[in-house]
């Protein structure tokens, strides 16, 4: 019996308008206010709701046995929140199914796991705290920015108490072996990762409408036919592909909704094949072994690395400037700023700055506002300026009164430990003291 | 000796004109014919590739361009009340609007020289108006053009601006016979860093020779016609660009964003201005301070490999660029600026420093440049020292005493350059290629030999 882990990403840019180097210091605001509304009209009406009504159908014609997950970003999830707020209650109705897994990311599809922990524990908590309050479940499986992930991201992940991670089945990561099985994470192996198959999502997200494929036309059957035949030993199949794929990526014309419609019955009256979301999947099956990320991997062009994002020094001059704020950050109590520099931590930004021209070329119509990687940079570094102005207007940088905030903070934190402990210490007493108790044999029972 | 009335009339071939411009060229023929203006036995004649029309709006005026063979537009300054023509053009050489046509004409007989032009369905010869791919052609088009108004016999002149235009001047010069005065306001030896392309030298060298007389626009660029092009000295006039004059109270105060010092790099981001010692200079001070900001201000072939040496630098949060910039963005952002510089490698004039200089912006200009043969009041350096730059920058954004005495005496000093002084140089040199006797004054006084 094979599972399949049908997951969709959901993630619409937030644009920065065209800053210009006049403005430095004159105007705060730095968003294409017209740009990110019709982005995202569009996307909802293209993709997003459509697709939404027909997984919602396809949960109750399917019994309950169709399931899927989403990741939906942070910011996205306050653009929606703006622009289209229809999208939410789509996916609010989803989620009452409870056959919709929603999984925990960061908040700002965020590169922050390269460049700082604080940052990073930041972003996911800010996350996964909006998705318990829109969807009331706390998510218990992470995916990355761009999937990227290694072994030290995946332990820091399993502190923050995660207990799944899904990550690109990448070549050069797994060699022979199946990206269709639970894997370990090395550092901390109570952290499951679940690996993509990238193969069967590349199928349906570049080359579904591609006449020129010898699998084309694809249909239901013939995709249920691929899943089958993978490995007989194969458990898990990790489909996660980007929601845009219905609808935008691929047009309805094509018939990818209607593929979209035709593919759970097509699977569920298949006896080997059943759903599962990602937290299922990791409870349900054994892990098969630990899986060996010395360096960071990642779902994005050929390479499977950072280079989409960080490979030129464009990309990593305006990342590394933008995260040296962090220390004046930690002592910001501007809710503008903190909203703005989630912002500018969109990865997005930095793809705008890519030189990798090739990559492109792939099929997949990545787009960019941008004419040039070389303005895509002026423009970023114009706005982190006029950021970096309002910052230290904020926060003294000084570096006396810095460190002082820092401390500060530091104290607040040992503070709400110390608290936390406590009330752990009172709660073993108690329970010290019902034990003692005789007669009382299921003393852990009690709270 | 004969009588030529009241006027001398020229015909003068440029390649732009404000607003429509890409360098200082444009700038220099509106300043010079302004100041032409003034001379009363002047009478110019404008002619550019593209006229598009807004030139100047509110003192030109179109005549029925539609579907008359020469569009003549008259253009009018209004405080001096002086007419100067402007064309758009047409030529009579065997005329095609499509390949069918073309192939037919192809296999007839021709006069040997003819040569075949493609019209637009108007009858005019289309111009890009740019410098693009097509320059070449564009250039010899509008030699035809050129020959084809140099047939009006009223035009006692012929006055050529730049390489692009020699050809004109020399088509001209054949078809009416009347002398030709080309102006040099760059040589291929500038543009190119070295690497001349012997195409356009071939060109220039031309129309050095082919001219009656030489104006350049520096000591500097003369040199470089007589060692270079290998042209008689005394067949050479320097006449210094001006700038016309700026009120600086009618530019509104611009409020500068943020609180450091900004030092300006104001030109096209090609190897002959020299941007990359400009950035090396602001990483040096950088080192030392960090309360300033530098900015590259233009584009150019140049400014994506600036863009990464900035991020390669690491100082791309203090140095920042702006693309291309035109009218009243350049002067705003000269008042927000507190040093102006101009690395230029090889700069024939140069007319950026003086416009920093009327918005009271110290300068420090490259020896290598023309305008620092004139000035006083800027501070001069080797384009190549990357060090006396930064030192020099480093000095007029610490030390107020001096910044405030080059605001002070360089605001004094451009005030004294002025177009008409230039206009007036520029009318002697015609009345001298005319064969003429020069008079001091050209006010209001007829012409006689």
């Amino acid at each position: 019996m094979k599972t399949i882990c049908l997951v969709f990403q959901v993630h619409q840019p937030v644009q920065f308008r065209k800053y210009r180097f006049f403005e430095i210091g004159k105007n705060h605001y730095y968003f294409d206010d017209y740009a990110n509304d019709t982005g995202m009209q569009k996307l909802a009406k293209k993709s997003i709701l459509p697709a939404n009504k027909i997984l919602l159908q396809l949960i109750k014609s399917c019994k309950e046995r169709f399931k899927v997950a989403f990741l939906i970003t942070g910011i996205t999830l306050e653009q929606t929140e703006i622009y289209t707020p229809e999208v939410i209650a789509s996916f609010q109705e989803l989620a009452k199914t409870g056959n919709v897994e929603f999984l925990s990311g960061t908040w700002s599809h965020s590169l922050s796991s390269l460049y700082d922990k604080e940052i990073f524990e930041d972003q996911v908590t800010r996350h996964s705290r909006k998705i318990i309050k829109l969807f009331g479940q706390k998510p218990e499986v992470f995916v990355n920015t761009g999937m990227i992930y290694s072994d030290e991201i995946g332990e820091q992940v399993a502190a923050l108490g995660y207990k799944g991670i899904i990550t690109e089945g990448a070549r050069h990561v797994l060699g022979w072996k199946s990206p269709d099985f639970v894997y370990v994470n090395v550092l901390n192996p109570r952290l499951k990762v679940l690996m993509r198959n990238f193969r069967l999502c590349d199928d349906l997200t570049f080359r579904f409408s591609n006449t020129h494929w010898s699998g084309f036309p694809l249909t239901a059957e013939k995709y249920v036919d691929w899943l089958q035949k993978t490995d007989k030993k194969d458990e898990v199949i990790n489909l996660f592909v980007n929601y845009e794929t219905f609808g935008t990526i691929q047009p309805k014309e094509s018939g990818i909704f209607d593929f979209l419609k035709a593919l759970p019955p097509a699977v569920l009256n298949n006896p080997g094949l059943s759903f599962e979301t990602p937290a299922e999947a990791i409870r349900n099956h054994q892990p098969v072994s630990a899986v060996h990320v010395p360096y960071p991997v990642s779902w994005a062009d050929e390479e499977r690395d950072l280079s989409a994002w960080l490979g030129n020094e464009l990309q990593k001059e305006a990342s590394s400037k933008l995260y040296a704020l962090k220390k004046q950050m930690e002592a910001n109590n501007d809710t503008e700023i903190e909203t703005h520099w989630n912002y500018l931590q969109a990865c997005d930004h930095f793809h705008y700055m890519s030189t990798k021209f090739f990559a492109k070329q792939k099929g997949y119509p990545y787009w960019n506002p941008y004419p040039s990687p070389y303005e895509a940079f002026i423009n970023f570094m114009n706005i982190l300026s006029d950021f970096k102005l309002r910052l230290d207007a904020n926060v003294p940088k000084d570096r006396h009164a810095l460190e002082i905030a820092h401390l500060n903070k530091k104290i607040k934190e040992k503070n709400a430990l110390i608290k936390k402990m406590r009330t752990e210490l009172n709660r073993l007493k108690k329970e010290k003291k019902t034990e003692k108790k005789p007669g009382n044999n299921s003393g852990k029972k009690i709270k | 000796m004969k009588y030529i009335g009241s006027k001398m009339k020229v015909l003068m071939f440029g390649w732009e004109f404000p607003p429509h411009i890409s360098g200082g060229l444009g700038t220099a023929c509106y300043g010079l014919t302004r100041g032409l203006a003034h001379c009363n036995d002047v009478e110019v004649v404008f002619v550019v590739p593209k006229a598009y029309g807004d030139e100047d709006q509110k003192s030109i005026k179109l005549i029925g361009a539609n579907n008359v063979v020469i569009a003549e537009k008259s253009f009018r300054f209004d405080d001096i009340q002086k007419k100067i023509d402007y064309w758009e053009v047409k030529s009579e050489i065997i005329p095609y609007t499509s390949p069918e046509e073309f192939w037919k004409l192809k296999n007839k007989k021709y006069r040997k020289g003819s040569r075949f032009i493609h019209l637009d369905d108007q009858g005019r010869i289309e111009f890009s108006g740019r410098y693009d791919r097509n320059l070449m052609d564009e250039i010899r088009k509008y030699a035809l053009v050129a020959e084809r108004i140099a047939r009006d016999p009223s035009f006692d002149l012929i006055h050529a601006h730049d390489w692009l235009t020699y050809p004109a001047g020399i088509a001209a010069k054949k078809r009416s016979g009347k002398p030709l005065v080309i102006h040099v306001h760059a040589t291929d030896f500038d543009r190119s860093g070295g690497k001349v392309n012997p195409q356009v030298y071939a060109i220039e060298r031309e129309g050095m020779e082919a001219a009656d007389h030489i104006i350049t626009v520096s000591n500097l660029t003369r040199n470089i016609v007589t060692e270079k092009y290998g042209i008689h000295p005394g067949k050479i006039t320097t006449v210094y660009n001006a700038v016309e004059p700026l009120e600086i109270e009618k530019i509104p105060p611009v409020h500068k964003g943020f609180h450091e010092k900004l030092v300006t790099f104001l030109g096209r981001i090609t190897l002959q201005k020299g941007p990359e010692y400009f950035m090396e200079a602001a990483n040096l001070v950088l080192k030392k301070t960090d309360l300033v900001r530098f900015v590259m201000a233009g584009s150019g072939d140049l400014m994506d490999a600036m863009v990464c040496r900035a991020a390669k630098l690491k100082i791309s949060d203090k140095f920042f660029f702006t693309g291309f910039l035109q009218g009243e963005d350049v002067f705003q952002l000269l008042r927000m600026s507190d040093v102006c510089v101009m690395p230029s490698v090889s700069e024939p004039f140069g007319i950026v420093p003086l416009e920093a200089m009327q918005t009271r912006v110290p300068v420090i200009i490259s020896k290598q440049s023309g305008v620092s043969e004139i000035l006083t009041y800027a501070i001069k350096m080797d384009f190549w020292d990357v060090n006396a730059l930064a030192d020099a920058i480093y000095a007029l954004i610490k030390y107020p005493s001096l910044s405030e005495l080059f605001r002070k005496y360089g605001k004094k000093e451009v005030e004294s350059l002025k177009w008409q002084n230039a206009a007036n140089k520029v009318r002697e040199v015609y009345l001298e290629t005319l064969g003429l006797e020069t008079e001091k004054n050209g006010n209001g006084k007829k012409l006689k030999v």
